[in-house]
C-alpha cells in the first residue's frame, strides 16, 4: 500500500482525524475519545497519517501530542489535479464521440 | 484531441459541493444525447481501463440507473441513483451513490446543465452536492472509485456500435 497523502485522505475516518487535529493539538487518546470506533482502529489510522507525513507526534513531558503538518496539507491542495485529469480524459473522449456523431449526422443528411 | 477547451473544476475548501465546467464544439442536443443514451455514455464516461456494464438505465424523470465497474480481478463496484428530472436538451438532475464505500447512504445530488452557445457550441456545467465536506473530499481524492485506490486497472473498453437516429 502506498503511503502518500492521497491514500491517507481517502478514508473518511482519517479525514475526520485530520480535521480534528488541524484545529487543535491532541493526544492520541483524546483523538480516540472523539470516535466511536476502537482505540486500536484509531491507532492504526494515526499510524498511517504519521507514515505519510500528515501528522507528527512529539513528546511533551509525559504526553505525546499529534500535530498537523501544514506543508503536507498544502500538497493536498493540488488534490484537484488528479480529479481534473480524470475529467479531462473523459471530456476528450466525449469530444471524439461528438465529432463522430456530427459526421454521421452530416452523412445521413447528405443522403436525403 | 482537444487542448482548446479546458475543464474547469471549482471546489472550495470546507464546502460540500464542486462544479465542473467545459465547453464543447457541438450543439447541446448532441451533448445531451451523449449523456442520456447508454450506448454513447459508455464510450466516454468509464475510465479507459475499467469495464463498465450498464445494469439498469431508465433515463427519464422518475427513473433509475445502475452501472458497474469491473476490475481485472472480476470485482464489481456498483454505482446507482434515481433520475429526478430529464429536461431535454437543457438539464438532467440525478442522485449518485457509490456502493463500494464501507457504508451505504453517501448519496450526492448532481445537476448537469447544457447551455447553448453561439456557433453551435455548448457549455456543460455539472454541479454536485454531497452530504458532508468529507464525502465531497473523498469523491475528489479518489474519483469514482470512492474510498478505494485501485491504481491502474487494465481492462478492455466496452464499445457499443454507434447507432444514431437523426
Amino acid at each position: 500500500m502506498r503511503r502518500d497523502v492521497f491514500q491517507a485522505i481517502a478514508d473518511p475516518t482519517r479525514r475526520e482525524i485530520i480535521t480534528l487535529i488541524a484545529s487543535q493539538t491532541l493526544t492520541p487518546n483524546a483523538v480516540a475519545d472523539s470516535f466511536d470506533v476502537s482505540r486500536q482502529a484509531i491507532s492504526k489510522h494515526i499510524k498511517i497519517l504519521t507514515e505519510c507525513g500528515l501528522i507528527m507526534i512529539t513528546q511533551q513531558g509525559r504526553q505525546r501530542y499529534c500535530y498537523i503538518q501544514a506543508d503536507k496539507l498544502n500538497e493536498v491542495s493540488d488534490w484537484l489535479a488528479d480529479f481534473r485529469k480524470q475529467w479531462n480524459q473523459r471530456f476528450d473522449r466525449l469530444d471524439n464521440l461528438l465529432v463522430k456523431m456530427q459526421s454521421k449526422k452530416r452523412k445521413i443528411t447528405d443522403k436525403k | 484531441m482537444s487542448g482548446k477547451n479546458q475543464t474547469k473544476i471549482i471546489a472550495e475548501k470546507g464546502k460540500q459541493e464542486f462544479f465542473i465546467e467545459r465547453e464543447f464544439e457541438a450543439p447541446r442536443e448532441l451533448v445531451f444525447k451523449a449523456f442520456s443514451e447508454p450506448d454513447l455514455l459508455v464510450q466516454w464516461l468509464g475510465p479507459d481501463r475499467l469495464k463498465m456494464k450498464i445494469e439498469k438505465y431508465d433515463y427519464r424523470s422518475g427513473g433509475a440507473y445502475r452501472f458497474l465497474h469491473i476490475n481485472e480481478k472480476g470485482n464489481e463496484y456498483g454505482f446507482n441513483g434515481v433520475i429526478h428530472e430529464v429536461a431535454e436538451p437543457e438539464r438532467i438532475i440525478r442522485t449518485f451513490e457509490f456502493e463500494g464505500l464501507p457504508e451505504r447512504g453517501h448519496v450526492s445530488l448532481e445537476t448537469a446543465t447544457f447551455v447553448a452557445l453561439p456557433n453551435e457550441r455548448t457549455l456543460l456545467k455539472i454541479h454536485s452536492v454531497f452530504k458532508s465536506v468529507a464525502d465531497r473530499d473523498g469523491m475528489i481524492s479518489s474519483g469514482m472509485e470512492g474510498g478505494m485506490n485501485e491504481g491502474l486497472v487494465k481492462l478492455d473498453k466496452l464499445l457499443a456500435s454507434l447507432l444514431i437516429k437523426s
